[in-house]
């Protein structure tokens, strides 16, 4: 029986390897093309100084979605901070919450475990009230969750040993990572009270 | 030969290594479904062993054990034909073995220091010694380069041992894809603050290795095991088998691009992750009809009925899990809604359990007939070999009835928390409390305890299947 060249095995290995070949080059083109557009500074993903200002989540008509809006200065915890400090305070914060854990209980931009909310947008979340008695708050609960927690669900945070300069620093993290632009994501999101 | 007994004397070198490799990777399933089944009482209880075993802890071994049970049986799995498939014998079988110690000693040492350290300080001594604390690759950074090197180490065996033997094409599409495999697993194994370049990363390891390199590992696994099931001629399933690269690849690298929706990369990803993962299904419907075509025209006349059943256990599963409640939420215009609910747990459990438990418990099958001497494992076995069937049906019902539940529950997040509570913490908890949740999460739990009865089933069958067997293995051509 003559062999079709559909059906041949010859054909189908040469174009496996050349599926395969051009996809990866596709790949790595478009991955050349997005490390920048995400790195830190970029207006995706801002610059870690970014804790200085006021951080909004908004919709805009034009991309039918909300985006990260900045404001006026809104220092974090009171202080200034010049681009370098900012930057270590939010490394410690990400590391703290890689070494506790964090994400196999929570989501960070969506991805994680699905036993408690997802933390993308936490630092605007409504449940801190408003801009004064946020920071507050978050100390409070980071440093206490079980008997500060703030659902009737029966589920609470566990004590994960956070001290008070700890939980600023993952303070520094979530509310640097609340400016990420997340194309819409979270959508419909109701972001706290703020002034100004 | 030694007929109905389990003796080492039935296996080549490579297979010797291969059950040890299989006898690890059953263990490593039993913890699964234990840790699985605490989190999942865990939301119906959540005081239970609340700072003690925290949901996060459990859940880090309950994913752990997935991934490495399955990465032990798939290297036990290439171990099992290589001899086979090179003719000759294993090359480096010593260094081959010293690795396999090497990595269980590893493998048990992360779990133990998951279980009882559980947690560190925001620094880098933690990364390095307790948890990286990102998702799957929680295993701390000494952890990761002991497993490069076990990985390595694999690798020269199968490599070696096919340059001193002879090339198939199952064997070269096996070797660039273990290259492709390895190489990816270093794509996780940095530190960045800029979350966003973390998660760009992670998911090369995550996606690349299970909807890329794992799906065409398995798909020379199906292939070598149709032609030692079935007797399918070689030239057929190799053909098959670079028509799946072809489409696996085609679709499943770009695919990639549905994890870019959210995480800040750019617009483009909705385009072009959309576009690609729609089309990842295509290869598993392949792989269906690829199946059932050859097991109908060998009449299902097959050399071990349990392998062949997961087997065509497998094409489903993966057609179903991956495939179709991939494509239920994999565009961004759903995606939005239920990116990050029980949506995803729902896929990730059929998928994982129909792509790739099902074909390492297929191989576990086939090794245990090896095993005991090359018995009989077809037709007529005593008691009907009801414990293979009744594992069979537990497993599959069990995984896909948690599917279900928590596809329910996904559904209500998507709508309750998603789209009208806008995602925030109340939204969430009130999704959370919904009726309609707590229906999902229980029934998940009923469900768990079917799977973890077919688990328990299925060890027993694997111990006792073939015990005192005289006949030999049906003859397939």
């Amino acid at each position: 029986m003559i062999t079709k060249w559909w059906a041949s095995e010859e054909v189908w290995r040469k174009i496996a390897v050349w599926v395969t070949a051009g996809m990866l080059l596709v790949l790595m083109g478009l991955t050349f093309d997005t490390i920048p557009k995400i790195s830190v500074g970029s207006e995706r993903v801002p610059a870690y100084s970014i804790i200085n200002q006021r951080i909004d989540y908004v919709f805009d008509e034009k991309r039918n979605f909300q985006v990260p809006v900045f404001g006026g200065e809104q220092p974090l915890f009171g202080k200034m901070l010049s681009e370098e400090e900012a930057e270590a305070l939010v490394t410690w914060g990400k590391k703290i919450t890689q070494g506790r854990n964090c994400i196999n209980c929570h989501t960070l931009l969506g991805n994680g475990a699905y036993f408690a909310p997802d933390l993308t947008k936490a630092w605007l979340d409504p449940n801190w009230v408003d801009s004064d008695l946020r920071e507050g708050l978050m100390i409070n609960f980071l440093m206490d969750p079980p008997n500060n927690s703030m659902n009737s669900s029966g589920r609470k945070m566990p004590n994960m040993d956070i001290s008070e300069e700890e939980a600023k620093a993952i303070i520094a993290f979530l509310k640097w990572m609340s400016s990420i632009d997340t194309n819409g994501f979270p959508y419909n999101f109701k972001p706290v009270e703020q002034e100004g | 030969m030694n007929n109905g007994v389990l003796d080492s004397n039935n296996l080549n070198g490579g297979q010797k290594l291969a059950v040890k490799y299989f006898s690890v990777a059953v263990i490593l399933f039993v913890a699964q479904i234990l840790f699985g089944l605490v989190t999942a009482l865990q939301y119906i209880i959540p005081e239970l062993f609340f700072e003690v075993l925290d949901f996060s802890v459990a859940r880090t071994v309950h994913i752990n054990a997935l991934v490495i049970w399955l990465l032990f049986g798939f290297m036990g799995a290439v171990y099992w034909l290589l001899e086979d498939e090179a003719g000759v014998e294993t090359v480096g079988l010593k260094l081959g073995n010293l690795a396999f110690w090497v990595f269980t000693l590893a493998v048990t040492i992360v779990v133990l220091v998951y279980l009882f350290v559980q947690v560190g300080p925001g620094d880098d001594t933690t990364r390095w010694l307790i948890n990286e604390g990102r998702e799957y690759i929680e295993a701390p950074r000494w952890a990761d380069i002991g497993i490069v090197i076990c990985i390595l180490v694999f690798f020269y065996n199968a490599a070696a041992t096919f340059m001193k033997g002879s090339w198939s094409g199952i064997s070269g599409v096996l070797i660039l894809d273990l290259v492709a495999l390895a190489g990816l697993y270093l794509a996780g194994m940095f530190y960045t603050t800029n979350i966003s370049v973390d998660q760009f990363w992670w998911w090369w390891v995550i996606h690349l290795w299970v909807e890329a390199t794992w799906e065409v590992l398995v798909g020379c696994i199906m292939a070598w095991g149709l032609i030692k099931l079935l007797g399918v001629r070689r030239q057929i399933v190799t053909t098959w088998l670079y028509i799946e690269v072809a489409l696996m690849f085609g679709s499943g690298i770009l695919g990639l691009g549905h994890h870019y929706f959210w995480i800040g990369t750019p617009e483009y990803w909705f385009t072009i992750g959309g576009f690609f993962s729609a089309l990842e299904p295509i290869p598993l419907v392949a792989m269906v009809v690829h199946a059932l075509y050859d097991s109908g025209v060998h009449k299902f006349k097959a050399a071990n009925h349990p392998a062949m059943a997961w087997l065509i256990a497998h094409t489903f599963g993966n057609f179903f899990g991956a495939g179709v409640f991939g494509f239920m939420h994999t565009l961004p215009q759903i995606n939005l809604y239920t990116h990050g609910t029980q949506w995803s747990a729902s896929h990730g459990h059929l998928s994982f359990f129909g792509a790739y438990a099902t074909i390492v418990i297929a191989v576990f099958y086939i090794a245990v007939q090896q095993w005991r001497g090359g018995v009989w494992m077809s037709g007529d076995l005593p008691g009907n070999g009801w414990k293979w069937k009744w594992s069979l049906a537990l497993l599959n019902i069990g995984v896909l009835g948690m599917t279900m539940a928590m596809l329910v529950a996904g559904y209500e997040q998507s709508f309750i928390e998603r789209a009208i509570e806008g995602s925030t913490w109340s939204g969430y908890f009130a999704a959370q409390m919904h009726p309609w949740f707590i229906q999902g999460m229980n029934w998940r739990m009923v469900f768990g305890i079917v799977t973890a009865a077919g688990t328990v089933l299925l060890v027993w069958d694997l111990l006792t299947i073939g015990k005192g067997e005289k006949r030999t293995r049906q003859e397939v051509s």
